[in-house]
């Protein structure tokens, strides 16, 4: 008998572990190849993605202010000039009060990679990583990957060439994609935990040394990689980074792991 | 001349005196020369702006600028001074940007230091060992879209005895645009990669707009004055052929160098290069500066005027003032069409102003193919001018216009077999105009074509694939 009942609560584990529940307003993604722009060496031109948790929507003006008013060191007239530039939460009127410049809705921008990632953390999370963040946004509406559609990759493009300086939008409000996850595009930029991984030099056109994918230009990419410079703008953007910089179209979103491990 | 030693000899110490704050001008202006005769530390603040602004008439393009406008501000400084340049990104724009000034003697020109996100600042240094007109440009990749996308502007090292005096000094600069809409297609118009790496340029323009240097806007000087053009070309893809009509230079320092040649009709401008080119004005009117890679100068864009005012000069030249048929909509657009849209406005609009109005835009838009006087050319175009199709179907004119013509259709007997292009970029008014014109001139004679009924056609009938809405 006894062995019965530890035999079912066997199984019972093992189901909970193979259709793991996502915690509240996480999406489940992947597991998933990520093709890196510049791979860091000709074998891993695709990296295999484990799955992971991933928040549906980027964290928002709201839910930051609740972190700052549970951590005081992260609030901006506290937190130290190491930790975020000048800028820090200063769309906000004050300390702990959005005021109107900062909708609640509305992500939460002109936050540092230090605080992000502290957000995560007090969340029992982590920021994703770069592949993870981008195998979440390979997706459309329909499908995990969706190189191929050239409408999708269009929307891309015009957001990133549109000027910054007009009043965000609320997060959740798009169409979500393939894996249950809003706003991957056309609301804001978003820090990752390796933001500067796929470091693009200053110089963009430099060729030659061990650098030479990585610093390849625009001139490496051969006419039918054209979608690729979505990719590309994103992976510049990032390198420009760094960990105290805030932004006013930069923010972030959490990640899980799939269970504790 | 002897030979000035390029940057071996443009080392002429460390700085002196108090560090001067750069004056930096929008096109088509220039700072003044320095008329300095020692090197000088020279502060440069140079702002990086993403801003929406028209490229044509109702046609918006989002550029990337230094400092607010393409192209970017122009820097001026003397061979040997140290220059100490910052670089701001505006906390509104989206990208990292960077700059790459040619004058720079050192690997990259300046892009590695000045990489720089949006809402931070970035410095570096350099000594303008070399003499000459630079281009200077972003480098952040995608390189090919940012310069695409108006970032560049130019940067004069003054020898340093400096240049000898003229009358007036302007900056030009040519620059090339990919729009996912066809040329005029009006409302805001995204970068096309796809057309920017087949180098199928939409606009080719000076100084970042089809109408920066026409009408109100044109350069302006008198006879008998000596002008300097600082041209430049930011491409990102295309050589310009710059040429002014009824102008010969007088002086070409070609290329941006130090040497000129004499006596040129039109200069290379090379993509990322410039030119100094100088004239002495004898003869008044206006004078039409132009890529003469011709097309580029009537259907995209690249066209600006100098207007000379001044006593004539019959003994040199006899001929008449601008030839509106070589200018199209660009001689005067603004008379006759503005004056039709504000009587349309007040609801006063006749058909003697609709003529009027229309008859400027069919210059513009139709009389490359149906000629000026409407009679067309035979086998190739059909006659607007008596035409029996024309007249038989005023919606179907309409339809025409707006959704293009292919296949066979038989005009006053005869036969074409081609196509004519859709030309919706045109507005509801605008079409109205020129069907009425065209429908009451070389002895054609029909009601008026109000606005309502092109907006109408416009709502029945879909556009072909590629055409504006
Ligand atoms: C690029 C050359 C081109 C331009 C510009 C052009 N057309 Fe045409 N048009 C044609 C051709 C070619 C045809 C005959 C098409 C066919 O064979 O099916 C045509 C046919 C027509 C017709 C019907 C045939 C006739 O002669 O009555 C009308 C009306 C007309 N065009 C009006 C205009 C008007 C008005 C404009 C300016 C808004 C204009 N077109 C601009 C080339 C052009
Ligand atoms: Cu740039």
């Amino acid at each position: 008998m006894k062995r019965v009942v530890f035999f079912i609560a066997m199984i019972g584990v093992c189901i909970v572990a193979e259709a793991e529940v996502s915690p509240p307003n996480m999406s489940r993604v992947g597991p998933g190849p990520y093709r890196p722009l510049y791979p860091p060496t000709d074998k891993e031109k695709e990296i295999a993605v484990d799955a992971f948790f991933l928040d549906r929507r980027p964290v928002t003006n709201t839910e930051f202010l609740a972190f700052v008013r549970e951590n005081a060191k992260w609030r901006r007239d506290k937190i130290s000039g190491l930790f975020a530039d000048e800028r820090y939460l200063s769309h906000w009127t004050g300390s702990l009060d959005l005021g109107p410049g900062a909708d609640a809705e509305q992500p939460v921008t002109f936050v540092s990679w230090f605080a992000a990632k502290a957000y995560c953390e007090s969340r029992g999370g982590r920021l994703p990583y770069e592949a993870e963040w981008e195998l979440a946004a390979a997706a459309n509406e329909s499908s995990a990957d969706a190189k191929d559609d050239p409408v999708w990759q269009r929307r891309i493009l015009d957001w990133y060439s549109k000027p910054a300086g007009r009043p965000l939008g609320k997060v959740g409000r798009s169409v979500p994609n393939y894996w249950g996850v809003f706003d991957l595009h056309g609301l804001i930029w978003e820090w990752v935990y390796d933001y500067n991984a796929a470091l693009v030099g200053g110089d963009n056109r430099e060729q030659g040394g061990t650098e030479k994918l990585r610093f390849c230009g625009t001139g490496a990419l051969k006419a039918s990689d054209k979608n690729k410079y979505a990719d590309f703008m994103r992976i510049a953007f990032r390198s420009s980074l760094e960990a105290r910089y805030t932004v006013g179209h930069l923010g972030f979103r959490c990640a899980r792991d799939l269970e504790d491990k | 001349m002897p030979d000035t030693g390029g940057s071996a000899k443009g080392d002429f110490g460390s700085p002196r005196g108090d560090p001067i704050e750069a004056v930096l001008t929008q096109a088509p202006e220039l700072p003044p020369p320095t008329k300095r005769d020692y090197p000088a530390k020279v502060v440069v603040h140079l702002e990086v702006k993403e801003v929406v602004l028209p490229i044509a008439d109702g046609v918006d393009y989002t550029f990337w600028t230094f400092g607010g406008q393409v192209p970017g501000k122009f820097i001026r400084v003397r061979q040997g001074d140290t220059v100490e340049l910052h670089l701001q990104n505006h906390p509104d724009n989206k990208m990292p940007h960077n700059i790459d000034l040619h004058a720079v003697t050192g690997p990259g020109g300046g892009a590695t230091s000045t990489f720089t996100a949006p809402g931070h600042e970035s410095q570096f240094t350099f000594k303008a060992l070399n003499q000459g007109l630079f281009v200077y440009h972003c480098a952040t990749a995608p390189v090919g879209m940012h310069i695409a996308n108006g970032m560049y502007g130019l940067i004069f090292v003054e020898p340093p005895e400096g240049l000898p005096p003229v009358d007036h000094e302007y900056y030009v600069m040519q620059g090339d645009f990919y729009t996912v809409g066809k040329y005029r297609a009006k409302g805001l118009q995204p970068f096309d990669m796809q057309k920017a790496i087949e180098e199928n340029a939409t606009y080719v323009v000076f100084n970042g707009s089809e109408d920066s240097l026409v009408g109100e806007k044109a350069l302006k000087a008198k006879v008998g004055e000596t002008i300097r053009l600082f041209i430049g070309n930011g491409g990102p893809n295309l050589v310009s052929s710059f040429h002014v009509i009824g102008e010969i230079f007088d002086r070409v320092y070609q290329e941006g160098g130090t040497r000129y040649q004499e006596n040129v009709q039109t200069t290379l401008v090379p993509a990322g290069g410039s030119a100094i080119v100088e004239y002495k004005i004898e003869v008044p009117g206006t004078y039409i500066l132009v890529d003469h890679s011709i097309f580029r100068a009537f259907n995209k864009g690249a066209l600006g005027m100098m207007k000379v005012e001044g006593e004539e000069r019959k003994d040199i030249y006899s001929g008449k003032e601008v030839d509106s048929d070589y200018l199209a909509d660009k001689a005067a657009p603004s008379q006759a069409v503005a004056k039709a849209a504000e009587k349309m406005k007040e609801g006063e609009l006749t058909g003697d102003l609709q003529i009027a109005a229309g008859k400027t835009l069919f210059q513009g838009t139709c009389s490359t193919c149906h000629q000026a006087n409407g009679e067309g050319i035979e086998g190739v175009f059909p006659p607007l001018a008596k035409s029996d199709f024309l007249m038989a179907d005023k919606g179907r004119s309409i339809e025409i216009v707006l959704n293009g013509l292919e296949g066979s259709v038989v005009v006053n007997g005869k036969p074409y077999h081609s196509v004519m292009p859709p030309m919706s970029q045109l507005n509801d008014d605008e079409i109205a105009n020129i069907l009425t014109y065209v429908r009451n001139s070389w002895g054609n004679q029909g009601e008026v074509v109000s606005p309502a009924e092109v907006q109408a056609v416009r709502e029945k009938t879909a556009r072909p694939p590629g055409a504006a809405k």
